[in-house]
C-alpha cells in the first residue's frame, strides 16, 4: 500500500519533488498548453503532504471513508497536483502524457467524476475553502478524525467567498481543517501586491479566528513542521501561508506571470529540465 | 382546509424527515422565513447558519454532499440561485447532492418588492444540465417532495413559495418525480400550471366550464427533467396550451413546454401567461391580477386562443 506512513526523509523529498517537477515540465510540452508557475511553486508543499507522511489516503480505495481530504482550490495548477496523484499511486503514470486530451481524465482542470483522487472538481477560483469547510464539519458531525487540507493559490484569495468561508471556519472552531495558501506572489497579469494586495495576510486570518502559520514553502522541513502542527492545534482551523515563488526551479520563470498559463516549447522545455536536475531547487 | 405557505410545509417536513442522519440543513440568517428553526431546535448539530453569504452556504452544502450528507441550503430563491455559477461548479459539475431550497418566489411575496421577487430562478437553474428542479402546488405535493430528495441522485431545486395555497391534493397523493400531475382532463384548452398557479388555473377551468369550454389542467411540480409527453398528447388533441407560472416567461415552464411542442410537432398554438420585468411591492391578489397571474387572467388567456 503506497500509503504515506513512514517517517520522511527530507532527502527523498527534494528527490521525489525535483522528480515531479520534471514530470511537469514534460506534461505541459506534451500538452501544448497549461499552467507551469503554479505547479511549480506548489509542488514542495504537494511533496510534504502526500509523501512527507502527513496525508492519510489508500491509492488502491480512494473511497476509503477514513481517508484526509485534500482539495485543490487552485485548480489550474493541475500538472503539479497530477504527477503528485500519478506518483502516489492513483493510476499509471502514463496517463500524464494525456493531460488536456479529448478523452483523457486527465482534466484541463480537476475532475473528481472522472479520475479517481481528486475529491473536488474546481478551477473556479474562490469556491474550494467553502466545499472544505462542508466538508470538515461533516467529520465533526459524524465525529471523525480525518482532516480536510485546502489549497488555495494568493491571487484567488482575493475572492470575497474565501473570505465567507474563513469567518465560517473560524466562527466554527473548525480545527479539522487546513487551509494552504500558495503564496508565490505572481497572478496571471502581474504582482498580487500590485493587483490587489493580500498583506497583512496573516493577520487578516487571525482576525478571522484562524491559526496562521507563515513559513518559506520550498524548505521542506518547514513544510512537515507545518503541516503536523495545523493538524495537532486544537479549537481553531489553521492556515499554512506558504512562501513560494511562481514557476519556482525554472530561473526565467520564476516570478514572470508570463508563465501562469502557457506551455513551454520543446527547446523550452529541455533547458528547464536540465536546470531542474542540475539545480539546488528544494 | 385552509392555505399553507409551500416554505411552511418544507419546515414541517424537513422537521419530520431530519431523524435521519444525512440531513443537514443551512441557511443563511433566515431560519424564520424559510420555517427551519424547528429543525435547528431538535438537531442542533445538523444545522449550519452561515449568515448572509450565500455563495459560501452553496460550498459547504457541496462539502457536506461530497461526504455523503444530503444537505438542504435554503434561502430566498432571488439570493441563492443568484449565485447560479457557485451553483454552476461546486454543486453541478461536482454532481453534489445537494437541495437548493428557495422561497419566496415570484410576485406572489407580495409587499416586500422586486429585490426579494425571484424571478428568474428557474431559468438560472434549468440552464444546469443535471440540476432537478421541483416546484409543489400544494403542502402534500412539498411533503411528498421533500420525500422523494432525500434519496435522489444528484443537484436539485426546490422552489417555494412564501404565501399559503390552497390544498389540491389529498394525504394518499403519489408524487411521481418527472411526471405532470393531470388534475383535469378538458377537449378545448389544456391549462399547464406550475406551484402558486395550478391552484389559479383550476378556478380559471371552471369560470370556463361555465361558459361552455371544457379545460384540462396540469400540474408541473417537476420542471427538470421535463416529461412532456402527457402534455404535448392534450396539446395535440386540443390544439390549445396555456401555461402559468409566477416567473419570467422566458426560461420557465412556458419555455418548456413550448420547446416540447415545437419539437415534437404538436401543432397547438401556446399563451404563456408569467411575468415581463421586474417586480414591485402589493399584495399578492393585486399583483396576481394586475399581471394577469390569476384565475381571471388565465381565463382571458384561454379565450384569447379560443377566439383564433
Amino acid at each position: 500500500m503506497a500509503q504515506a506512513a513512514t517517517a520522511p526523509n527530507v532527502d527523498d523529498l527534494a528527490r521525489i519533488a525535483k522528480e515531479l517537477r520534471v514530470d511537469i515540465i514534460r506534461m505541459l510540452v506534451k500538452a501544448g498548453s497549461g499552467h507551469p508557475g503554479g505547479s511549480l511553486s506548489e509542488i514542495d508543499m504537494l511533496t510534504c503532504l502526500y509523501f512527507g507522511g502527513v496525508l492519510r489516503y489508500r491509492p488502491d480505495e480512494p473511497d476509503w471513508p477514513g481517508r484526509d481530504r485534500f482539495v485543490l482550490s487552485k485548480g489550474h495548477c493541475t500538472p503539479g497536483f497530477y504527477s503528485t496523484l500519478a506518483r502516489a499511486g492513483y493510476f499509471d503514470r502514463e496517463l500524464l502524457w494525456t493531460f488536456r486530451e479529448f478523452g483523457s481524465a486527465l482534466q484541463g482542470h480537476p475532475d473528481r467524476t472522472r479520475l479517481a483522487g481528486v475529491e473536488v472538481s474546481a478551477g473556479s477560483l474562490g469556491q474550494g475553502l467553502s466545499i472544505a469547510t462542508g466538508m470538515a464539519i461533516s467529520a465533526r458531525i459524524d465525529g471523525a478524525d480525518w482532516h480536510t487540507y485546502c489549497m488555495l493559490g494568493d491571487g484567488e484569495s482575493q475572492a470575497g467567498q474565501v473570505w465567507e468561508a474563513v469567518m465560517t471556519a473560524g466562527n466554527a472552531k473548525l480545527d479539522n481543517l487546513t487551509a494552504i495558501i500558495d503564496f508565490n506572489q505572481v497572478q496571471q497579469t502581474g504582482l498580487v501586491a500590485r493587483i490587489q494586495d493580500l498583506e497583512p495576510l496573516a493577520d487578516k486570518f487571525r482576525a478571522f479566528k484562524w491559526n496562521a502559520i507563515s513559513i518559506d514553502g520550498h524548505d521542506h522541513a518547514q513544510c512537515l513542521n507545518a503541516l503536523n502542527l495545523a493538524r495537532e492545534h486544537t479549537g481553531e482551523p489553521t492556515v499554512i501561508i506558504s512562501r513560494t515563488l511562481k514557476g519556482k526551479g525554472v530561473s526565467w520563470m520564476e516570478l514572470d506571470h508570463d508563465w501562469h498559463g502557457k506551455a513551454p516549447d520543446e527547446a523550452q522545455a529541455e533547458r528547464a529540465i536540465e536546470e531542474i536536475l542540475n539545480g539546488g531547487a528544494a | 382546509m385552509g392555505a399553507v405557505a409551500t416554505r411552511k410545509a418544507f419546515g414541517d417536513a424537513i422537521l419530520r424527515l431530519g431523524e435521519d442522519p444525512r440531513v443537514v440543513v443551512l441557511t443563511g440568517d433566515l431560519k424564520n422565513s424559510t420555517h427551519t428553526e424547528d429543525f435547528e431546535a431538535k438537531y442542533p448539530e445538523r444545522f449550519v447558519d452561515v449568515g448572509i453569504a450565500e455563495s459560501n452556504m452553496i460550498g459547504v452544502a457541496a462539502g457536506l454532499a461530497l461526504s455523503g450528507k444530503v444537505p438542504f441550503a435554503c434561502s430566498f430563491s432571488a439570493f441563492i440561485t443568484g449565485r447560479q455559477e457557485t451553483i454552476r461548479v461546486s454543486v453541478g459539475y461536482n454532481e453534489a447532492n445537494v437541495r437548493i431550497v428557495g422561497t419566496h418566489v415570484g410576485i406572489g411575496i407580495g409587499e416586500d418588492g422586486a429585490t426579494q421577487m425571484a424571478m428568474e430562478d428557474v431559468a438560472a437553474m434549468r440552464a444546469l444540465p443535471n440540476m432537478a428542479i421541483i416546484q409543489p402546488c400544494d403542502e402534500v405535493e412539498t411533503h411528498r417532495a421533500v420525500e422523494y430528495l432525500l434519496d435522489h441522485q444528484g443537484p436539485a431545486f426546490l422552489r417555494l413559495t412564501r404565501q399559503g395555497v390552497p390544498a389540491i391534493h389529498g394525504d394518499d397523493y403519489t408524487f411521481r418525480f418527472g411526471e405532470p400531475d393531470v388534475l383535469r382532463e378538458g377537449s378545448d384548452v389544456v391549462l399547464v400550471a406550475t406551484g402558486a398557479q395550478v391552484a389559479e388555473a383550476l378556478g380559471a377551468a371552471d369560470a370556463l366550464a361555465t361558459e361552455g369550454v371544457s379545460a384540462g389542467v396540469v400540474n408541473v411540480h417537476t420542471l427538470q427533467p421535463f416529461g412532456s409527453a402527457s402534455i404535448v398528447e392534450r396539446a395535440r388533441a386540443t390544439g390549445r396550451v396555456v401555461t402559468a407560472e409566477d416567473h419570467n416567461v422566458n426560461g420557465g415552464l412556458g419555455s418548456a413546454v413550448a420547446e416540447a411542442l415545437a419539437e415534437a410537432g404538436a401543432g397547438a398554438r401556446q399563451v404563456r401567461v408569467g411575468l415581463r420585468g421586474y417586480g414591485e411591492s402589493g399584495t399578492t391578489a393585486e399583483l396576481y391580477a394586475a399581471r394577469g397571474l390569476d384565475a381571471a387572467g388565465i381565463a382571458t388567456a384561454a379565450r384569447a386562443l379560443l377566439d383564433r
